[in-house]
């Protein structure tokens, strides 16, 4: 069963950056859009093992910091030809809260 | 259990057969067993020559001594020689007695000299006459020494004038005696020269005090007790107090022969390196004969070790040997000479060009057929051979202007050579991507050269091979590569160029990089490729008004560090010009103590890394230190490079190390379109290496500065250009200001100094910087003092993080650092 997490409240996101969570022992990069949605995929670069949290982001794709591979925020599919980061559903509820269903 | 795998012969193929089985963990597989003729460990059997001058002592060239074979569990039979191979039973029998049983067997037995019939070279029991030597083994060169070294021994002569000949010849000579060549062939070396060049190297070797005689052959040695002389067929006698027999090698085959394996002119070997007809015996270096060749250079047993290694262990089974193309280069007799395939041309239709200079003794031949070169010599200047030898391994089409192969006329057009590469060749060292793998993505689309290295990644990281890359892609597109307009864009997303963005930007009063996407970018389209150039723009154009959007930012600037492979981040401390105390010495042994810094470094920028540090860690650790950051992170002024200078050093004539200082101090941190790096020398001795940084300020004579833009010497290397020489260090800080504000100002994005200078010219440069000539010098130097007014030290925010969260680990659940600690 997909337990939503609670992981605190979304101004803890700059817009246009991420932030890393640990959840259920895996590692989640949340992003906050410069529109304001959130997406939330695995932190750790399927390439090197780079932090995808410290990626550059547009609305479309993440670019990880170590070699610049850049990856789709709504798919996780790679559009630079590494193997795909997975995905999370994520949003904010009422309470301006981030949750992500892992 | 470990199988049993047994070597026989211990020299230069057969260790490293080993080596490479250990390097493929073939140690914990294999109980090795090596049985050697020589009673040493492996040495560099190339360098008895300089053994034998007396350049090199004899200890000094051992490539495996005997704790090596301790400390790696082989077990090493030195002196003892395998006399035969049961191969089915699988035993080897030594001379010694021993018998061991295998279940691999490697022959390396190598070769020997090879003694040419003549009268007199034999005493009646059938030894080799005491006065004539071979030249293979460490104990022949001792041997010689020895001999050579006896003052009653004036004359030596040398049967053979190949490349083992000479060496021997220029070697003996050492000691003082008069040597002598005779050799069979029309000419020297004629196994890699043809008679041109052989003539020219006649005359060099001549030059050295060595007698030669071409074409004749030795058919006695005379003398009753001792050597007195030679006689040569022509009946011709020449007085000599020794012999030595350099002609010809012939490979060791009595073993294979006498336990039945095949055998023709070598023991004969398939491409995995296993002897033909046998499942666990191989063989490798010049006792093998391969698709009819045997080699008698160690380039080709290098390669044969690495196969067989693989072959052995099993690590890659599809590993293959399909022979080596030779080509050599040696230093004959100190005579540089580089030969590989045809000596000559064979057919009428090949084409031969030559260039011969006997005064110098230079020569430069080279043989072409179907636009493909097949032959190469080059004597007395090797400075073409890597190009050449490239040329010849991969057969590359040579450029027109065949006059270019033989000398420098810039570089050689490397076009030539793209269609030709191989699928496999690896066209982007930094990021791996081979021919092959950019072919693929332009046929899978990548119609631009962009798309192409956005999919692939080539030519991303030190960027030394984008031209190279270019010409794939336009190579593989075959014409069809579309122009990229986005090539002249400053960034990718927004389709102006730089001049164009600047005005759009002044014009729209545009303050922020989401503002210029808004604005600027088709249908407001963010970009996050774009990002990181635009803030770096828009901090230049409008200083203080810029609104900094935090997420504009590369990670490296937001948390003012450089982002290592583990997430972890770097620290460098500024250290102006290259100077420290005891005070920040301490200080940073204290930090370093403190917050258990993985390694610290000294920098090529002559200051102090503290590689390793959490970034969670980072505001406390610039706290502890107390110290401005050196920027060693941003597309921004980098430092200055200084040497002590005139207060010290005795031929400096200017204050380098103080005007190093003060360049830092005032133009610190300034953001850039790419990294600047300066340096300060106190004299043209440059040892600050001025010449070849973005600004390089020289002192010389008469306290005069000069200053050179453009340098570099990174993934490119350029020779800074000769901006202008001034009086003052305040000239120097005015017009490099200048120069850098102009470069701000009209550089591409992460064009550095080393491209801009020759894309606009240095004439044109010295025109707008020394003469003013489009009447901005007075606004590029108020804009360049806005910058310095505007410069916070961004290690401030250690303690007001403008964003929440700003220092928080992006791996939550990794142990951090990862990197080695040292
Ligand atoms: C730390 C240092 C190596 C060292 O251990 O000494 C270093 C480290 C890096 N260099 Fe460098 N360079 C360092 C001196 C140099 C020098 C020598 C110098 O400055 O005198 C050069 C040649 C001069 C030049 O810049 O042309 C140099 C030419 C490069 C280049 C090639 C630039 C080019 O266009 O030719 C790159 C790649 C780039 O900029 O894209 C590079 C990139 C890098 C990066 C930043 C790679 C990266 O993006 O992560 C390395 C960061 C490593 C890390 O994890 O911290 N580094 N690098 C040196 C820091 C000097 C300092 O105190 O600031
Ligand atoms: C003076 C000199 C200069 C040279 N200069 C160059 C140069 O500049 N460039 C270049 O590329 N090449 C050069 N060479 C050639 C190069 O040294 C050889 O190509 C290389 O050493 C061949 O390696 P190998 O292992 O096949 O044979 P070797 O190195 O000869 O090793 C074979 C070993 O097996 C031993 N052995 C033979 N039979 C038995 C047996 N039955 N039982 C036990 N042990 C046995 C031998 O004693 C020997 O130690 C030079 C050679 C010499 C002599
Ligand atoms: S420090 Fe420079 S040269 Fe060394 S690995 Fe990193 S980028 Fe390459
Ligand atoms: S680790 Fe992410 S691109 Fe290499």
């Amino acid at each position: 069963m997909k337990i939503p997490h609670v992981v605190g409240p979304v101004d803890q996101i700059p817009f246009g950056e991420g932030r890393a969570f640990g959840i259920d022992g895996e590692q989640v990069a949340v992003f906050r859009l410069r529109d304001g949605t959130l997406r939330a995929v695995s932190a750790v670069c399927p390439h090197k093992g780079g932090p995808i949290a410290d990626g550059t982001i547009d609305q479309r794709v993440v670019m990880c910091p170590l070699h610049q591979h850049s990856f789709e925020l709504e798919t996780g599919c790679s559009t630079t030809g590494a193997k795909p980061l997975r995905t999370y559903e994520v949003f904010a509820d009422e309470g301006q809260n981030i949750v992500v269903i892992p | 259990m470990a199988r049993r795998l047994v070597v026989i012969g211990n020299g230069m193929a057969g260790a490293r057969a080993v080596e490479e089985i250990l390097a493929r963990s073939g140690g914990d597989a294999f109980d090795i067993t090596m049985f050697g003729d020589e009673p040493y460990g492996n040495y560099n059997r190339i360098m008895l020559s300089h053994v034998l001058s007396g350049e090199e002592s004899d200890a000094d060239i051992f490539l495996n001594a005997l704790p090596w074979y301790r400390e790696n569990n082989i077990t090493l039979h030195a002196g003892v020689r395998v006399e035969r191979i049961d191969k089915y039973s699988k035993h080897v029998f030594a001379a010694d007695g021993r018998v061991v049983p295998y279940d691999v067997l490697v022959i390396a037995t190598g070769s020997h000299s090879f003694l040419p019939p003549m009268d007199g070279l034999y005493t009646p029991s059938g030894s080799v006459r005491h006065g004539v030597f071979t030249f293979r083994t460490m104990d022949d060169t001792r041997k010689m020494v020895q001999f050579a070294q006896q003052e009653h021994h004036r004359r030596a002569l040398v049967i053979g004038g190949g490349l083992l000949g000479l060496e021997a010849a220029r070697g003996l000579q050492a000691y003082g005696l008069d040597v002598a060549v005779v050799h069979s062939g029309g000419h020297l070396m004629n196994a890699q020269l043809g008679p041109d060049g052989g003539a020219i190297l006649r005359r060099s070797v001549e030059a050295l005090g060595i007698e030669v005689h071409t074409g004749s052959r030795t058919t006695a040695v005379l003398g009753k007790d001792r050597i007195t002389g030679v006689r040569l067929r022509d009946d011709t006698e020449l007085g000599c107090d020794m012999v030595v027999v350099t002609a010809g090698i012939r490979p060791n085959v009595d073993v294979a022969v006498v336990s039945g394996l095949a055998v023709e002119r070598a023991i004969v070997v398939d491409d995995h390196l296993r002897v033909m007809d046998e499942e666990d015996i191989y063989a490798v270096g010049e006792c093998v004969q391969h698709r009819g060749e045997v080699y008698g250079l160690v380039a080709p047993l290098w390669e044969q070790a690495a196969v067989l290694a693989d072959q052995i262990t099993g690590v890659d089974r599809s590993s293959v040997y399909l022979g080596s193309r030779t080509a050599t280069k040696l230093k004959v007799a100190g005579v540089d000479v580089a030969s590989m395939g045809l000596p000559g041309p064979e057919l009428d239709t090949d084409e031969h060009i030559v260039f011969s200079e006997p005064s110098r003794g230079v020569f430069k031949s080279i043989v072409i057929r179907d636009n493909k070169m097949v032959g190469a010599t080059l004597l007395g200047d090797s400075r073409k051979v890597a190009y050449l030898t490239q040329a010849f391994d991969q057969g590359l089409p040579l450029p027109e202007e065949r006059l270019s192969l033989m000398f420098d006329l810039g570089s050689p057009a490397e076009e030539e050579g793209v269609a030709e590469l191989a699928d496999s060749a690896q066209v982007c060292n930094c990021n791996g991507v081979s021919k092959g793998a950019l072919v693929s993505a332009v046929q899978g689309g990548c119609r631009s050269v962009p798309a192409a290295m956005d999919a692939t990644r080539a030519g991303k990281g030190c960027g030394a091979c984008k031209l190279l890359v270019t010409q794939v892609v336009e190579w593989a597109a075959d014409g069809a590569v579309e122009d990229d307009p986005a090539a002249s864009y400053y960034v990718p997303g927004i389709p102006l160029d730089k001049p164009a963005l600047m005005s759009r930007i002044r014009e729209l009063g545009l303050r922020s990089v989401s503002q210029v996407f808004a604005a600027l970018a088709p249908d407001s389209v963010e970009d996050a490729k774009s990002k990181m150039g635009l803030a770096s723009l828009m901090k230049m154009m409008l200083a203080e008004k810029y609104i900094d959007e935090r997420d504009a930012r590369f990670i490296n600037d937001r948390v003012h560090a450089n982002i290592q492979r583990d997430g972890t981040f770097s620290v460098v401390p500024q250290m102006k010009g290259g100077v420290t105390s005891v005070q920040q010495l301490r200080r940073i042994a204290d930090v370093a103590e403190k917050h258990k810094i993985p390694m610290i470094k000294l920098t090529g920028g002559q200051r102090i890394d503290l590689l390793g540090v959490a970034k969670e860690d980072l505001p406390t650790v610039w706290a502890d230190l107390d110290m401005p950051s050196g920027y060693a992170y941003g597309k921004s002024f980098r430092t200055v490079k200084t040497c002590v200078g005139k207060d010290y050093c005795r031929f400096g004539t200017g204050d380098s190390t103080g005007l190093g200082i003060s360049l830092e101090s005032r133009f610190q941190g300034i953001e850039s379109p790419a990294k600047l790096k300066l340096a300060v020398s106190g004299c043209p001795r440059n040892c600050a290496e001025s010449l070849v940084k973005d600004v390089g300020v020289v002192a010389v004579e008469g306290g005069r500065w000069e200053i050179y833009i453009g340098g570099a010497a990174g993934a490119h290397i350029r020779k800074g250009d000769l901006l202008v020489a001034v009086d003052t260090p305040e000239e120097v800080t005015l017009l490099a200001g200048r120069f850098m504000q102009y470069y701000r100002e009209n550089a591409n994005w992460l064009e550095r100094t080393y491209a801009f200078v020759p894309r606009v010219g240095i004439e044109r440069i010295r025109s707008v910087i020394l003469d003013d000539s489009e009447g901005i010098a007075a606004r590029l130097d108020a804009a360049m003092q806005e910058s310095v007014d505007n410069y916070v030290d961004p290690w401030s925010e250690r303690d007001d993080p403008p964003t929440p969260g700003q220092f928080r680990t992006s791996l939550p659940l990794t142990v951090l650092p990862q990197v080695p600690v040292r």
